[in-house]
């Protein structure tokens, strides 16, 4: 690709439980597919949407994918901002802890293991969200 | 569509993707690189079973740029280039090694 | 008995849960499924609404759709009843009318 190519801030918003509806499967497809495009990407985990990042899912009783390891590979797809919204968390009694570890393994340091997860109050995620060019909502 | 090894029969989508990874053998990974004219050798291996535990891991096949920084990083920077997973899977490396690890086509293969 | 109520959306998202538990009567039961479980989980912001009434109302929770989730079994409010499919198909079976919400 050339250099002059155009790299703009793209956010996607995650907002839903996973399994009850489609759209937290229908964002990480997305999101791994323009994973190719080379773009600025970032995914914020914001009100129910952080049900999608809970530990120990097991789909075998409902009869559906789990798709939670995928969220595993993000970094490997260069996808390394994940914001997680505080105020989300606390509302359902929830905390970091309870949802999985998401790291970026930086080549240029031995592949060693970075964290790509962000805790943010809502007034820094609305900041953050005011500076993308593009904003796509699940 | 199908694919007929030892006497049994494997659904296989249009592009002759195994319908059913569970069904995986290694004979199918065979039989599917004879159709296409080049036996399966060591090299190609490393890279099937790479996948089959990217999967196992991930549950989903690579794109082929993750596979390429992947393999470097498993099996050495003089195989984690495009030019060398070419030359092993002249189909692209993902779509050919993915359908011989009986995978789906990688997410964000376009 | 007179009638199941299920519910299946977060409350978060919906007020279909906050709608039923205001028009449902006494001798009524709820049994929350898919992301509707996410209603009886212990201290978030609606949890109080569940407390409260289950002084008045029998209340289920599907557990396939919690183990899906990653909600754990010892974070559903105390008085809520953990069923499996089966005790769902005799709950419907048990009472007079199933008022699916949407």
């Amino acid at each position: 690709m050339s250099d002059e190519q155009i790299v703009k801030k793209f956010m996607y918003v995650n907002r839903k439980s996973p399994y009850g509806t489609i759209y937290a499967l229908e964002s990480l497809e997305v999101v791994l597919i323009s994973a190719a495009f080379d773009q600025d990407v970032s995914l914020t985990f914001t009100d129910d949407g952080v049900y999608q990042l809970m530990k120990n899912q097991q789909t075998d009783g409902i009869g559906m994918k789990n798709f939670s390891s995928t969220y595993s590979a993000l970094g490997d797809y260069e996808i390394k901002k994940i914001f997680i919204d505080k105020e989300s968390l606390d509302e359902r009694g929830l905390s970091l802890s309870d949802l999985q570890e998401l790291v970026w393994e930086d080549e240029d340091e031995d592949y060693a293991e970075k964290s790509s997860i962000n805790l943010v109050s809502r007034a820094e995620l609305s900041e953050i969200m005011n500076q993308q060019d593009v904003v796509l909502s699940f | 569509m199908g694919l007929e090894v030892n006497g049994k029969t494997y659904e296989t989508d249009e592009e002759g993707y195994l319908a059913n990874l569970n069904e995986w053998d290694t004979d199918v990974a065979n039989a599917m690189a004879e159709i296409d004219g080049a036996p399966l050798e060591e090299n190609h291996w490393e890279v099937i079973n790479f996948l089959r535990e990217y999967y196992e891991e991930y549950q989903i096949a690579p794109a082929v740029r993750v596979l390429t920084k992947q393999i470097g990083k498993k099996l050495g920077k003089d195989k984690g280039n495009s030019k060398y997973l070419y030359e092993l899977f002249p189909y692209g490396p993902a779509k050919q090694a993915c359908k011989y690890a009986g995978l789906p086509k990688p997410t964000g293969c376009v | 008995m007179n009638m199941l109520h299920t519910i299946n959306k977060s409350p978060f998202e919906n007020s279909t849960a906050s709608s039923c538990l205001k028009l449902c009567t006494k001798d009524s039961s709820i049994l929350f499924i898919e992301d509707g479980v996410i209603s009886v989980m212990k201290s978030t912001k609606f949890s109080e609404t569940i407390e409260n009434a289950l002084k008045e109302f029998k209340m289920y929770v599907l557990k396939p759709d919690l183990e899906a989730r990653g909600l754990p079994l010892n974070n559903v409010i105390e008085g809520v009843e953990i069923v499996g499919y089966e005790e769902f198909v005799d709950l419907t079976t048990e009472h007079k009318t199933v008022q699916s919400w949407l």
